[in-house]
C-alpha cells in the first residue's frame, strides 16, 4: 500500500509542476475593488493600465508574466479577515490591497515581512523612495520598516448638499460650524425645514467596523481636545472627552433623531449613508476624500452627476473655537491604504516589481485619470480638484493619525461597540464608557490605559 | 440476528489494511484537531498581534473569563449567549417544530391523500432548500423598505415593521421553526402510519373525538418517536448558524446564538483561545445531548427485546 501511495505522491507532483511552464510567471492582485461597484476606478486602472503596462514592461526585459485581478466585492472587515487567513496559511494573492492601520497587529502575528526581506535588495535600490516622504512612507510601515506601499493619503470632513441647506435659509457656500453647537443648530435648522430629512450623519456602530472609528468617532474626540490615546500612548478610557463624544451621537441619533439610526445599525448601513446623502435626505455626512473622489464621483455607483455644483464641504469644527486637539479651531484625522506583498508569494521578484511598477510615476500619474487623490509620490501631481486643493491648504496641516499599535484594531472594535450601545438607545453614555474602560484594560492591561476622570 | 464467524470474505489483516485509510482520516482530520481545539483554549492564541507567534500557557483563564460573574450576563458575552441559545431551543425547536410537527402530522392524517401530498411537498421544500438560500430568501421578505411583508402590509393599510431591527430574536425564532417543522412532521407521519389502522377504526365506532384518539391512542403509541425527535432538534438548534444570514448576529448582539458568537470570537477577533474555549463547551453541551440520546436508543432497544 506504501508503494501505491508513493506512486499516487509522485503522479500528483509530476502532474501539478507540468502545469507551470518553466518560466511563465503567474501573479495575483487583490483589492476590495469590482469594475461597477465599490472602488471601481481601482479596479478599471489595474485592469486597463497596470496590467497591461506590466506585462508589456516585463516582456520587453524578457519575461512572460500574467497578472490576473481578484475583485473582493464584499465589506473592509471580510477583507481584513480573508487576508488574515490567507496570510496565515501561506496563501492568497501576490499583492493585496492593505489598509495601512492593521500592519502592526498583522506584523507582530507574523503574517507580514518588510518588503527588502520578501524581496530582496532590488527594493532599496529602488528610485520611487526618493520621491515619498517619510510621513507617507509611516502609513505603511512599523518599526521603521517599510511593509508595503500607500496609494495616498486622505483627510476627513463634513460633505455638505448645498440645496439642503438652502432650504433651510443657510448659505451653503458661506456655511462653516465653529463649534457643534452651531453644527447642532444648522441640522435642526433643515429637520425643521425638511422634517423627514436626517440631516446630519456621524458614523457610528460595529457594522461600519474601522470606518465608525475614522469618520465618526475620531472626528468627534479630536474636537474635544483629546485623542483616542494621550500624550503617552496611553489609551484614555474614562474622560470627559469621551461622554461629551457620546452625548454629541445621544443628541444626533436618540434625542433629537438628526441622523438616519437604522443606517448606523444595519449590516449594509455605509451604503446607506450614502444612498440618503445622493437622495438629498442627509444634508451634512462626515465622511473622507474618498467619499468625494470615489464613491460620489459622477458615474460611480452613488455618484451625483453634477456633484460639483450640488456638494460642497466644511472643516469638522471643535466643540468649541480653540477646544479642539492640540488647541485647533478644526479637526481631521488622516490614514492611508496601499498595498502589500503576501509574505509567502511564491514570486517575491515579480511581485515587487508589480508593485513597484504600480507605484512609479507613470503608473499613479495614469492613475490620476481614473480617480483623483492624494498621491504619495511628490512627482505626481495633485490634479486639478478643487475640494483636494482646497483641503490641502485647510485640513492637511491641521491631521493626526492612529496609533501604530498592535492592540489597535481591537481597541478600535470597542469603540464601535461603545457608540453603538449609545446610539441605539441601549446604554446612558456613562454606561459605555464603563463597559469600554472593562474592555479595553482586558485588552492592553491597566497600566497601558489612563483614566482623566 | 447471529453473525456467522466462520464466513468472511476477508481475512482479518486484509479488513485492518482496508480500514486503515478511514482511520487515517478521521485521525488526522477528526481526532487530532479535537484534541489541538482543547489544548488550544489553555493557550492565549491569536491570529493577529503579539500573542500570535508567541502564545502563553495560561491555564483555565479562557474558561474563567467566560464564567466571569461581572460580565456573564452581559449582551456580547458568553452567558448572554448561552441563556439566548437555551431560549431558542426552547420556542423554535421544542415549542416550535415539535410541536408545529405533530399538528401538521395529526392532521394529515385525515384530509385526503391529494391535498396531503400538496401540503407535504411545501412543508418538505422548506426543509431541503439551501440555508443560504433561504437565508436570502427571508431577509428579502423582512426587509423595511422593500421587502415582500412589509408590502404586504402597506398595501393592507396596516403599518409596516422594521421586524429585524425590533424583534430580531422573534424573527429568528419563528425562520427556524419554519425551517425545521418539515423534519418533525415527516418523523411523527411515519409514526402515526405505523399504528394499526382498527386501533382509529374501533375508536371511530365507539365516537371518539378527533382529539380523545390523539390523546389515547396516538400520542401513546409514538412516544418513543416524540422523544427521538426533541432530542434531535434540539442539538441541530442549538448548533444552528443560518439566523446570521437574516441578522448578523445584531443588532447590538441581540440575536447572537452560541454559534455566531464563537464564529465571532474566532474568526472575526481572531482570538483563537477563547474561541477554542467556547468550542469545547459546545461540544461538552453536545455531548450530554448525544448520551441522552444514545442511553434512550438502548433503552428502547432492551424494551424491544424483551
Amino acid at each position: 500500500m506504501s508503494n501505491r501511495l508513493r506512486a499516487l505522491y509522485l503522479g500528483l507532483a509530476t502532474a501539478t509542476t507540468m502545469i507551470t511552464p518553466a518560466f511563465a510567471v503567474d501573479l495575483t492582485v487583490i483589492c476590495r475593488c469590482v469594475v461597477g461597484g465599490v472602488n471601481s476606478e481601482t479596479a478599471t486602472w489595474i485592469k486597463d493600465s497596470v496590467i497591461p503596462g506590466f506585462t508589456a514592461k516585463m516582456k520587453a526585459e524578457g519575461k512572460d508574466v500574467t497578472v490576473s485581478l481578484n475583485e473582493f466585492g464584499g465589506k473592509d472587515e471580510q477583507m481584513t479577515q480573508q487576508l488574515a487567513l490567507d496570510f496565515s496559511t501561506g496563501a492568497g494573492a501576490d499583492v493585496a490591497a492593505f489598509d495601512g492601520f492593521l500592519i502592526p497587529s498583522f506584523v507582530e502575528g507574523g503574517l507580514l515581512k518588510p518588503l527588502d526581506e520578501v524581496a530582496g535588495a532590488d527594493v532599496n535600490s529602488w528610485e520611487g523612495w526618493s520621491h515619498i516622504s517619510e510621513g507617507a512612507k509611516s502609513l505603511m510601515s512599523y518599526g521603521g520598516k517599510a511593509y508595503g506601499l500607500a496609494l495616498g493619503t486622505d483627510v476627513r470632513a463634513i460633505f455638505v448638499r448645498k440645496e439642503l441647506l438652502k432650504s433651510a435659509g443657510l448659505d451653503p457656500d458661506a456655511f462653516q460650524p465653529k463649534s457643534w453647537a452651531e453644527l447642532l443648530d444648522a441640522a435642526r435648522a433643515i429637520k425643521k425645514a425638511n422634517p423627514d430629512s436626517f440631516p446630519l450623519q456621524l458614523n457610528a456602530g460595529v457594522n461600519m467596523g474601522e470606518a465608525t472609528t475614522m469618520q465618526g468617532y475620531y472626528m468627534a474626540i479630536l474636537g474635544t481636545g483629546e485623542s483616542v490615546v494621550d500624550e503617552n500612548g496611553k489609551y484614555i478610557v474614562a474622560s470627559q472627552g469621551i461622554l461629551d463624544t457620546l452625548n454629541l451621537y445621544k443628541t444626533i441619533y436618540v434625542d433629537e433623531q438628526l441622523g438616519d439610526q437604522r443606517a448606523q445599525l444595519l449590516g449594509d448601513g455605509r451604503n446607506r449613508t450614502f444612498t440618503n446623502f445622493r437622495d438629498g435626505k442627509t444634508a451634512l455626512l462626515v465622511e473622507g476624500d474618498w467619499f468625494f473622489n470615489s464613491v460620489m464621483a459622477p458615474g460611480a455607483e452613488f455618484g451625483l452627476e453634477n456633484r460639483d455644483a450640488e456638494v460642497t464641504w466644511a472643516s469638522m469644527p471643535a466643540q468649541e473655537p480653540g477646544k479642539g486637539y492640540r488647541g485647533q479651531d478644526y479637526v481631521t484625522v488622516s490614514g492611508g491604504t496601499g498595498f502589500v506583498l503576501n509574505p509567502a508569494t511564491k514570486n517575491p521578484a515579480e511581485a515587487w516589481a508589480l508593485l513597484s511598477y504600480m507605484n512609479s510615476q507613470e503608473s499613479l500619474t495614469a492613475f490620476q485619470g481614473f480617480r483623483e487623490a492624494r498621491r504619495i509620490r511628490d512627482d505626481v501631481a495633485t490634479p486639478n480638484n478643487v475640494y483636494l486643493q482646497k483641503t490641502q491648504e485647510s485640513l492637511l496641516p491641521l491631521t493626526t493619525a492612529r496609533p501604530n499599535d498592535p492592540n489597535y484594531n481591537k481597541v478600535s472594535a470597542e469603540i464601535q461597540r461603545m457608540t453603538e450601545s449609545v446610539v441605539s438607545g441601549e446604554a446612558s453614555p456613562a454606561d459605555a464608557m464603563a463597559a469600554y474602560k472593562a474592555a479595553v484594560i482586558a485588552i492592553v492591561g491597566e497600566a497601558n490605559t489612563v483614566s482623566k476622570l | 440476528m447471529t453473525k456467522k464467524r466462520n464466513f468472511s470474505l476477508l481475512s482479518h489483516r486484509a479488513g485492518a489494511a482496508f480500514l486503515a485509510p478511514a482511520a487515517a482520516l478521521v485521525g488526522v482530520f477528526v481526532l487530532l484537531p479535537f484534541f489541538w481545539v482543547i489544548f488550544v483554549s489553555f493557550t492565549n492564541r491569536t491570529l493577529l498581534g503579539k500573542t500570535a507567534l508567541s502564545p502563553d500557557f495560561v491555564g483555565l483563564q479562557n474558561y474563567f473569563q467566560l464564567f466571569d460573574p461581572a460580565t456573564f450576563f452581559t449582551r456580547g458575552q458568553f452567558g448572554f449567549s448561552l441563556i439566548l441559545t437555551t431560549q431558542f431551543v426552547l420556542l423554535s425547536a421544542l415549542v416550535g417544530q415539535a410541536l408545529l410537527g405533530l399538528l401538521l402530522a395529526w392532521l394529515m392524517q385525515t384530509i385526503p391523500p391529494a391535498l396531503k401530498r400538496i401540503v407535504e411537498t411545501a412543508v418538505i421544500a422548506a426543509w431541503i432548500l439551501p440555508e443560504v438560500v433561504i437565508g436570502f430568501a427571508w431577509f428579502a421578505f423582512l426587509d423595511y423598505d422593500n421587502g415582500t411583508l412589509n408590502m404586504i402590509l402597506r398595501g393592507l393599510g396596516l403599518p409596516a415593521g422594521d421586524f429585524l431591527l425590533q424583534q430580531p430574536f422573534w424573527v429568528i425564532v419563528i425562520f427556524n421553526t419554519w425551517r425545521g417543522a418539515a423534519f418533525s412532521m415527516m418523523l411523527f407521519n411515519s409514526a402515526f402510519a405505523s399504528i394499526p389502522p382498527s386501533y382509529f377504526q374501533a375508536a371511530d365506532v365507539a365516537g371518539a373525538s378527533s382529539w380523545q384518539k390523539f390523546r389515547d391512542i396516538g400520542l401513546p403509541l409514538i412516544r418513543g418517536h416524540v422523544v427521538t425527535d426533541l432530542i434531535l432538534i434540539t442539538m441541530w438548534t442549538f448548533n444552528v448558524f443560518t439566523p446570521f444570514i437574516l441578522t448578523n448576529g445584531g443588532p447590538s448582539y441581540r440575536t447572537e446564538l452560541l454559534s455566531i458568537y464563537n464564529y465571532r470570537i474566532a474568526f472575526r477577533e481572531f482570538d483563537f483561545g477563547k474561541g477554542a474555549a467556547v468550542g469545547v463547551i459546545i461540544m461538552l453541551i453536545n455531548l450530554i445531548f448525544a448520551l441522552i440520546y444514545l442511553s434512550f436508543g438502548r433503552k428502547k432497544a432492551k424494551a424491544v427485546e424483551e
